[in-house]
């Protein structure tokens, strides 16, 4: 048997530890508040000028989502209703993206209930919660930050949001749907944030589309105001819409014959984002090189 | 040294007495929660339960919410008195009356029917005889009863106002429709308006869905309720056989798309309540018109190219669309869509006159795109 004292000490120290979760609310395990600036050194090309029309290289789409990009023309842009579309969740992240994060703390328990972060382009913001709420029932409105809730998973932030609007996958028309749920890691290194995005999309991909996104701790700077608003620049009739009729779309192969990828390559799909398909590649005919085009 | 036993044993006894004391009351409380257990031994049909849980309530903006889950969506807007936009299916009408009920202790006065499809007048008797008459009660057979007086000599039977195509197609010879479903308060015109607390501007665009269909914008909540004109889990029901047509419904999009002002980001401002799926703002009608033009187009060009319409189901024209709006089976599949698409782009087409060839500017004439 235990003497008398040590049982005390035990039994309290038992106690202690089980008040301690209960007198301490459940800080996070990583601080995201400040400003952070982008680096866009990861798929740059991509990223800053923009995708060329017709690259689908490494992406895992379907033939929905393929033709679907193959119709978009973006005169898209001169139709009203689409002028000021934000950049959803999924994408701001790739787009000029400086953002600063501030949380979101209850007065009573000094608890984290929130992450708020507001990103350059058109200055969307997005809230985060931390506080287990549900997510909206299914008729609920969809938005461009959709609705996000946090959990920690070691130092990792871990984020499910759903509810978005729709949007794309790069900015030439690869479509992402309204029913794509998308999973983040916010994953903090001394004064680096890096991002993990796995977007799970029924409608357009047949596997999960897995992207980074890096910044830079980035204190004293702030954003600038950056407003969209809605104007027509370019008449059209009423109810016209910006689009290209299967086969009428002649940039399609431009893509290819530019950087001299075989045209099967770039129309993407799951297989192309794996190394086994490096042999299959070297198989391929080659397209013919600009200057040949032309004779 | 019996003292400590003694409270032991008097306190354990206690904490049995409140186990035993609080497993009864379970049991009892269980039972009382679900009578379905006790109608088990009665012969009693044993039907799934149904209660107002089962919609989804939703509140959109300013006075109007959205219930989902009873067929097509019901609009609830509640001012001066309530008027509800569809009735959705018999079998939920119960259901749905709650649901208003939890809402506010506010009457029905009038029911507006969008269409006369069954899955959004299926309530309208129910409703109707929950809620309140005009004091010039009109054609309502509910309001004729004259047991249904309530306090101060109002009569039981909200007006059921549609436009008058549905009331003759729900009333004709051949029609099986229950007289409690049929609309009581029709307008023929272009529109009709009413004041619930709020402006409210019920307009009939021509051969949309049906030939007698509405839509209504609750101009201070900033909602419009556009019954199936707009259905986000489906291809846009075309019924030929009550005068809807594709024409008419990308004509009532873009008359929609006029009335609508986003805020910022576009983003919010109006909303719509769909006639079926979810709360929409302009950029999503915007794409849903968008996909019904796109669709119209690509029809339209391959029955320039003299297709028949086994070809061009085989070219599948919405195939980037059908993830979305798609289906095989149920009563409007995507073929359906493409069928009724195809056969009045071919009748105009004929009565337009010889094939012409597509140019950049008779695309654009016809709001088309490249």
């Amino acid at each position: 048997m235990f003497p008398a004292n040590r049982t005390v000490s035990f039994a309290a120290v038992l106690f202690a530890l089980s008040l301690g979760p209960l007198s301490r609310p459940a800080f996070s395990q990583a601080e995201f508040s400040g400003q952070w600036g982008q680096e866009i050194h990861e798929d740059e090309p991509e990223r800053r000028p923009g995708p060329e029309i017709g690259d689908y290289t490494g992406l895992p789409i379907n033939d929905a989502a393929r033709m679907k990009a193959d119709s978009w023309d973006p005169q898209k842009w001169e139709m009203i209703e689409h002028e000021c579309e934000a950049m959803p969740a999924d994408y701001a992240a790739r787009a000029p993206g400086d953002i600063r994060v501030t949380p979101e703390v209850d007065r009573f328990t000094q608890g984290i209930i929130a992450w708020h972060s507001t990103v350059r382009i058109w200055l969307q913001e997005r809230m985060i919660y931390m506080d287990g709420r549900p997510h909206p029932t299914r008729h609920a409105a969809h938005t461009w930050q959709g609705f996000s809730t946090g959990e920690w998973e070691a130092d990792m932030l871990k984020v499910k949001t759903t509810h978005l609007k729709e949007g794309w996958l790069k900015r030439n028309g690869l479509p992402r749907s309204v029913n794509a749920t998308l999973t983040e890691y916010f994953i903090r290194h001394g004064n680096y944030l890096t991002l993990v995005t796995n977007i799970e999309d029924p409608a357009y991909l047949t596997e999960p589309l897995i992207r980074s996104s890096n910044w830079i701790l980035a204190p004293g700077d702030r954003l600038l105001p950056n407003y969209c608003l809605p104007s027509v620049h370019v008449s059209h009739p009423k109810g016209w819409v910006a689009h290209y009729l299967p086969g009428e779309n002649k940039w399609l192969n431009e893509f290819a014959y530019k950087w001299g990828i075989p045209e099967e390559a770039v129309r993407g799909g799951a297989e192309t984002m794996y190394p086994e398909y490096q042999e299959k590649l070297a198989k391929m005919p080659l397209p013919p090189t600009p200057s040949a085009e032309k004779k | 040294m019996n003292r400590p036993r003694r409270i032991c044993k008097s306190l354990s006894r206690f904490l049995l007495a409140l186990v035993i004391l609080f497993v009864s009351a379970g049991v009892q409380s269980s039972a009382q929660s679900n009578p379905g257990t006790l109608q088990q031994g009665q012969g009693a049909p044993q039907q799934p339960p149904r209660s107002e849980e089962g919609l989804e309530v939703l509140h959109v903006q300013g006075n109007v919410y959205m219930i989902a889950g009873a067929g097509g969506n019901i609009t609830v807007q509640i001012g001066d008195n309530v008027i509800v936009v569809d009735s959705g299916v018999t079998d939920m009408s119960k259901e749905v009356l709650a649901a208003i009920q939890k809402l506010t202790t506010k009457h029905v006065l009038f029911i507006i029917n969008t269409s006369d499809d069954w899955d959004h007048v299926g309530g309208n008797e129910t409703l109707s005889k929950a809620g309140w008459a005009l004091p010039d009660s009109g054609l309502n057979p509910i309001r004729v009863d004259t047991s249904s007086l309530l306090p101060g000599n109002l009569r039981a039977g909200a007006s059921i106002i549609a436009h008058n195509n549905l009331l003759d197609r729900m009333s004709a010879k051949d029609s099986t429709v229950p007289a409690g479903l049929l609309p009581t308060d029709t307008y023929s015109n272009d529109d009709w308006k009413l004041y619930n607390g709020e402006a409210v501007f019920i307009t009939h665009p021509n051969n949309a869905h049906t030939n007698g269909d509405s839509y209504v914008l609750f101009r201070k909540s900033d909602v419009i309720s556009t019954g199936d004109i707009v259905t986000l889990e489906s291809y846009p029901v075309i019924n030929e056989k009550t005068g809807g047509s594709i024409t008419g419904v990308l004509n009532a999009l873009n008359q929609i798309l006029d009335l609508m002002v986003p805020k910022e980001n576009e983003e919010g401002g109006t909303y719509v309540v769909p006639g079926h799926g979810r709360v929409c703002d302009r950029n999503d009608i915007a794409n849903y018109r968008d996909m019904v033009t796109i669709v119209r187009d690509r029809i339209q060009s391959l029955i320039r190219k003299g297709m028949t319409l086994q070809q061009v189901q085989a070219a599948k024209p919405t195939l980037d669309y059908d993830p979305l709006y798609g289906t095989t089976t149920g009563s409007w599949t995507t073929n359906m869509f493409v069928e009724a698409v195809y056969r009045e782009l071919s009748k105009n087409e004929a009565s337009s006159g010889p094939a012409r060839k597509i140019t950049k500017n008779n695309r654009k004439k016809n709001g088309g795109g490249r």
